[in-house]
């Protein structure tokens, strides 16, 4: 079965922002883990 | 009321976009929850990291907003019957219910347990109840059941100056208590002045709002005893310690304009008549204004509030001297 969105290039520019989104979200779920432990470390 | 079959994506419905996301989070009722958890957090006076003061306030916001993701997901069916929300991207197919809901449930988890972590326990607990608050108990039970839907399921909103204070402080005074009580009652003049001009959506889609099940000169009424209460409660903080000059001079000039609003609208016919609002916020046929300015205003009076006493401590202006 083929997606009808494939093909659509509005469809595919909102895929690639979605996508863009879930990775930096990603990179700042990590970015703020090493934060939070760094103070944490600190004894802050 | 039972739950309609949730909307399926619709053929032809639009890509959802990554602003559809954002706005399952409902920026603009976020930004209040923000403001009165900011307030809460910086009014407990207990010094606090920086980054870990920032950590505590991206999981307040992430919690709210993963609650109204699920709010969004759970009451599709009703949204797309009413025309103020059959826009939203659940109910016009762009995002399917069950992403909505584990969005919702990602972001829920993650901020309680990030909370849990990184600031205490007790601010991590009170932000879990606040989350089911609004996701289980307003949104699933208290919203399509009771005619005092908004006025329990308040609380929700008005736990997050204590969620602040809590993560500041590791402990809940008095005065914490005050700023709820503050969001609290606010809240019925807020959203009946609304429901006032959008009481048609409310009873297309089954949602025993107040103007529906009583009818409207009865909402106007307790409105203006709402507002009459909220007055003088939110002139409390400066004598309890809690506000200063600034404050009362802030609080006395707003409640007195609230009540003046709450007085017209009381006067008026506002709701009385169908077809007042046509689904906007805003933009209301004549018959409704008195309802849509003091709808519009009491977004105002909050945001004043409490930029007020946030301005006032983040300066170190005193309280005033009766209230310490």
């Amino acid at each position: 079965m083929t997606d009808p969105n494939l093909d659509d290039p509005a469809a595919a520019k909102a895929r690639r922002g979605r996508n863009l989104l879930l990775a930096l979200s990603l990179v700042a779920f990590v970015v703020l883990v090493f934060v939070i432990t760094l103070v944490k470390k600190s004894g802050a | 009321m039972a739950q309609a079959s949730p909307p399926a994506i619709l053929v032809g419905a639009p890509a959802a976009s990554w602003r559809d996301y954002l706005d399952l989070l409902k920026p603009r009722v976020m930004s209040l929850v923000v403001l009165s958890a900011v307030t809460g957090l910086v009014c407990a006076g207990a010094p606090m990291n920086p980054v870990l003061a920032a950590v505590a306030i991206l999981c307040i916001t992430l919690g709210a907003g993963g609650s109204a993701a699920l709010n969004m997901g759970y009451d599709s069916d009703i949204d797309a019957l009413m025309r103020r929300t059959r826009g939203r991207a659940v109910p016009a197919g762009r995002i399917q219910r069950s992403d909505a809901m584990a969005l919702g449930v990602a972001l829920s988890l993650f901020s309680v347990a990030i909370m849990a972590l990184a600031i205490n326990l007790l601010s991590a607990t009170l932000l879990a109840f606040t989350i089911v608050f609004y996701a289980v108990i307003y949104t699933r039970w208290l919203k399509r059941r009771t005619v005092q839907n908004i006025v329990i399921g308040g609380l929700a909103g008005a736990l997050p100056p204590l969620v602040g204070w809590a993560a500041a402080s590791g402990a809940v005074a008095a005065n914490a208590w005050l700023l709820v009580a503050i969001i609290f009652v606010w809240t019925p003049p807020h959203f009946w002045a609304l429901s006032l001009y959008t009481s048609e959506d409310y009873a297309r889609a089954g949602v025993p709002m107040m103007p529906v099940v009583k009818g409207a000169a009865s909402t106007r009424r307790q409105i203006l005893l709402y507002s009459l209460a909220l007055a003088p409660l939110s002139v409390a903080p400066a004598f309890t310690g809690l506000g200063g000059p600034f404050y009362l001079a802030v609080s006395l000039a707003a409640g007195t304009l609230f009540v003046v609003l709450a007085v017209r609208l009381a006067t008026s016919r506002a709701g009385d008549t169908a077809g007042e609002g046509d689904g906007a916020l805003y933009d209301v046929k004549a018959a409704s204004r008195t309802a849509r300015n003091l709808f519009a205003f009491s977004i105002l009076y909050l945001f004043l509030l409490f930029t007020t006493l946030l301005a006032e401590h983040a300066l170190g202006v005193p309280p005033l001297a009766w209230g310490r």
